[in-house]
């Protein structure tokens, strides 16, 4: 009942905070920045992907967010190493 | 449809900390100012709430009544996420130090090379 009552507060806050990840993704000055700032993005989506399972209690969001999970992880590693070698695959 | 009250005290104070500490993260993100400090907000606030709501999660589809058992999607989600994010944070670092090569701080001034040479 508790966590009822919480959820939408909860998904609200996380949405706030996709909403500061696209400002700095926007705005940040340096391409590290927005790396970054992409990288923040995707765990908090995967974590409110995670609040809405919850929240419409079905477990078909757990496959979407693992796929987010190691997608995300992927293109940081992609963009980083891009970044420093300057090619993605050698 | 419902848990029993102390589990769900527990849940609501897993999302509590969790929402709390992605969105101090997220804040720092945005806030701070050079990127070094900027790296402080989403590598260790972020993951650490990420990793409350899905222990949360786990928990309440665990233990909801119609339950099938533990529900172990979110430990592997959980155990993913806590392993990459070091490496990206690593990763973010290497490519911000060639971005700017200025930003790399000096090596510290060697005291006792004279003795061990």
């Amino acid at each position: 009942m508790i966590v009822a009552t919480l959820l939408p507060f909860a998904i609200g806050a996380f949405t706030l905070a996709l909403l500061l990840n696209l400002y700095r993704l926007l705005r940040g000055p340096g391409l590290a920045d927005r790396i970054l700032a992409l990288d923040t993005l995707y765990i908090n989506s995967l974590a409110l992907l995670i609040l809405v399972g919850i929240h419409f209690r079905t477990a078909v969001f757990f496959e979407a967010a693992l796929v987010i999970a190691a997608l995300g992880f992927v293109g940081t590693v992609a963009l980083s190493k891009f970044v420093v070698r300057g090619d993605i695959v050698e | 449809m419902q848990l029993p009250l102390l589990l769900d005290l527990l849940v609501a104070l897993l999302l509590v900390i969790g929402t709390a500490f992605a969105l101090i993260g997220s804040w720092g993100l945005a806030r701070l100012g050079t990127f070094f400090k900027r790296l402080h907000g989403p590598t260790k606030a972020s993951t650490l709430g990420v990793g409350c709501v899905l222990v949360a999660s786990m928990l309440f589809f665990t233990f909801r009544p119609g339950s099938s058992g533990v529900s172990l999607h979110e430990l592997l989600i959980t155990l993913f996420v806590f392993l990459t994010a070091p490496i990206s944070a690593h990763l973010l670092v290497k490519a911000a130090l060639v971005l700017d090569p200025g930003a790399r701080p000096a090596p510290p001034k060697e005291r006792g090379k004279a003795t061990r040479a």
